[in-house]
């Protein structure tokens, strides 16, 4: 009897204490009381206008909706041009490239560490002419497009660059994204190449010569999506990402450049995990405090130097793969939570991908998911619709707060960079990845299907996309016929001038261009830094 | 934790399972071989971490060399089919009598292929970290009575 009532005491207890993911705390309801410290037009403004809390647009939506953007790549390029062209006509809205593991990591197809990798997580691309493929009868100044590439971030850039001087379409019509944010691989993702400091002079020459040559392209994507996927919370998410941001603004200002010049092509990338209002509140303290941070610390001038741009993604590791389908609900209300933080753009995931890349009528279905909240739910006719929510404002806040925490004890680490070599962010990650999972193994979170609601008998019986092998073999006979067909003299002139240029200060990008242009294979190019720069192998700590 | 039970059971054990776990080929998705690999350790396990990025060769030489249980690899990129059958083939060429069991964004269609080529287990997303606890003390246990019967 004891026992009994304490156990009921016990459950009590648990409803009683709620907090979100990140385990701030919440109450039953909020009032006024909960944000008396809340000023208006210092903390959030108009739409449109500094701190730019509520957008960073005096429209939002109502101007123009968000860029439905599906990340896909799988197979080799004319088969990803395909479901791009598919995903288009579906009512896509801007294209973003997956490549494979050989391409992430710098390795042409018929390296002996691609063997058994080519175009199976994404597109394998080795030189320009498979660039050209990929893009074929899509115009590039329609569009906007983006790559998820990073350690080898400049030569993909320059093949894109190149096909399009091939075509005639100037630079400064080109619009788009590199993700080319090298921290967080360390961080979190760890598709590295190098190790991080000349890797950061990689990111900023981008940087540089991006904002000088090709105006309207975003030369980075400051990523918050791969630091959660990795099992950070929101607050972690947030500090880690925004910290990252400001060091590659303290280095492209330390490579001689204005922070006007730079700062309005800085992007973002954040995650849109299960919390609905944390997440929401994330979305708009990352863009109170990096206004605040462009401004105050960086002396920026520019309004649009201190607009923080992002691209969201619903979160992949909340896909589950019991009762899959239930995935399309969690992935409705993670796109939800996503525009109501007005996001720039958005990636919604498909229902299948705990097994496999998406199928075509699983990304058409992720898509439509978009289309819904864009045109049916009306969330999109009013810019910032949760603004004055007493929990929301709180939250905001809050997570504001919580970052600020982090940026204190980042900066008494000695900095991103000595954080990210002495694995401070990876220890973090992992702890955090470790309480997220101890939290559903003793039923603290609920995942419906998964600890609650199981049907354990039931079998899983979703069609999955299969790639087909005989790519890999295709693309070896493809770069076969490439180094037979070149002129092998002009490529080695030109991988030798990047070479003495990546020993000196120069910009890389020149150099970068000219290897392409004479189709110097990834591999080719990604082997001269190998040995200048040489190559990163992180401690294994668990 | 709730793996407090098969850390129990581990312990009465005489020896204790030793594992190395290891990501093979490109992919870098570690969240999960970590949350494992501590979740074995606490389970009662000696477990080896070998990091990131490593060849087929490199982790059963490696493996060979500690002298290990059990080989557990994550694959989470689709390149499970050729780094599985080519550590299975390594290890039958070395007269290796580790067992290989995996984890990461399999399809069904193929895990069955993978449990043929003689892979032990294959675990997907959302598997409780003491089912991977059980399984290890179990193909564990097994193999203790096999030494003990043979030795016999």
């Amino acid at each position: 009897m004891e026992d009994e009532m304490k156990t009921q005491k016990g459950e009590e207890e648990v409803r009683e204490e709620r907090s979100t993911l990140s385990g701030i705390p919440l109450k039953a309801f909020y009032t006024p009381a909960d944000i008396d410290s809340l000023d208006y037009l210092r903390d959030l403004g108009l739409p449109g206008h500094y701190p730019f809390t509520r957008g960073i647009h005096e429209s939002m939506y109502p101007g123009r909706l968000w860029t439905m953007r599906l990340f896909s790549g799988f197979g080799t390029a004319a088969q990803t041009n395909k479901r791009f062209r598919f995903l288009l006509e579906e009512g896509e809205t801007g294209l973003s490239v997956a490549f494979d593991m050989p391409t992430i990591m710098g390795y042409d197809s018929d390296h002996p560490r691609a063997k058994g990798e080519v175009g199976l997580c994404g597109v394998a691309i080795d030189s320009l002419e498979d660039m050209e493929i990929l893009f074929q009868a899509i115009a590039l100044d329609q569009l906007t497009a983006s790559m998820t590439i990073n350690a080898p971030a400049s030569v993909l850039f320059a093949m894109y660059l190149v096909v399009a001087e091939k075509r005639g379409t100037p630079f400064d019509k080109l619009r788009g994204t590199i993700q080319n944010d090298i921290l967080k691989e360390y961080i979190a993702q760890k598709s590295f190449i190098f190790p991080p400091r000349p890797s950061l002079r990689l990111v900023t020459d981008i940087i540089t010569y991006s904002t000088r040559h090709v105006p309207k392209w975003n030369p980075i994507s400051v990523s918050g999506y791969h630091i959660r996927e990795s099992g950070a919370t929101a607050v972690q998410e947030l500090a880690f990402t925004l910290a990252d941001g400001f060091t590659y603004v303290e280095a492209a200002i330390e490579a001689g450049q204005d922070v006007d010049e730079f700062g309005p092509r800085i992007s973002f990338f954040f995650n849109s995990h299960c919390d609905f209002f944390e997440e929401i509140a994330k979305f708009r303290a990352a863009r109170r405090i990096w206004a605040r941070e462009m401004k105050g610390r960086y002396r920026a001038k520019r309004p649009e130097s201190m607009w923080l741009r992002f691209h969201t993604q619903t979160a992949g590791c909340t896909l589950v793969a019991q009762q899959p389908e239930n995935n399309i609900v969690r992935i409705a209300f993670q796109a939800l939570q996503a525009v109501l933080g007005g996001t720039q753009s958005l990636h919604t995931n498909s229902m299948d991908e705990t097994f496999a890349l998406p199928s075509e009528k699983a990304a058409t279905l992720a898509l439509r998911t978009q289309q819904v909240i864009a045109y049916e739910t009306g969330v999109a006719n009013t810019v910032d619709p949760l603004a004055g929510s007493y929990l929301l404002e709180s939250l905001t806040n809050r997570m504001e707060e919580e970052a600020y925490k982090y940026f204190r004890e980042i900066e008494q680490r000695g900095g991103v960079l000595k954080c990210v070599e002495e694995g401070y962010f990876q220890e973090e990650i992992t702890k955090s990845a470790r309480r997220y999972q101890e939290a559903l193994e003793c039923k603290e979170r609920i995942v419906v299907g998964l600890n609650k609601f199981e049907h354990p008998e039931e079998k899983t019986t979703i069609p999955t996309l299969k790639v087909d092998p005989s790519v890999e073999r295709e693309q070896i006979q493809r770069l076969k016929s490439l180094k037979a067909r070149r002129h092998n003299k002009k490529v080695q002139e030109s991988l030798g001038a990047l070479k003495k240029a990546s020993q000196g200060k120069e910009n890389i990008m020149p150099y970068v261009l000219e290897c392409v242009r004479n189709y110097a294979t990834l591999g080719e190019i990604i082997d001269v830094w190998r040995e200048v720069f040489g190559q990163y192998r992180e401690p294994a700590i668990y | 934790m709730g793996s407090t039970e098969s850390l129990r059971s581990i312990n009465y054990m005489k020896n204790r399972p030793k594992v190395l776990i290891a990501k093979v080929g490109l992919d870098g998705h570690d969240r999960g071989v970590k949350v494992v690999s501590r979740a074995l350790e606490e389970a009662g396990c000696e477990v080896y971490y070998a990091g990131l990025h490593h060849t087929p060769e490199a982790v059963v030489d490696k493996a060979i060399e500690l002298g290990v249980d059990l080989l557990g690899v994550s694959s989470l990129c689709g390149a499970h089919l050729t780094i599985f059958s080519a550590i299975l083939k390594l290890l039958r060429q070395r007269g290796s009598k580790i067992r290989l069991f995996g984890g990461g964004i399999i399809p069904e269609a193929d895990k069955k292929n993978l449990k043929k080529m003689g892979v032990e287990m294959v675990f997907g997303p959302g598997t409780p970290l003491k089912e991977i606890a059980d399984f290890v003390r179990d193909t564990c246990k097994k193999k203790e009575l096999t030494k003990v019967t043979t030795s016999k």
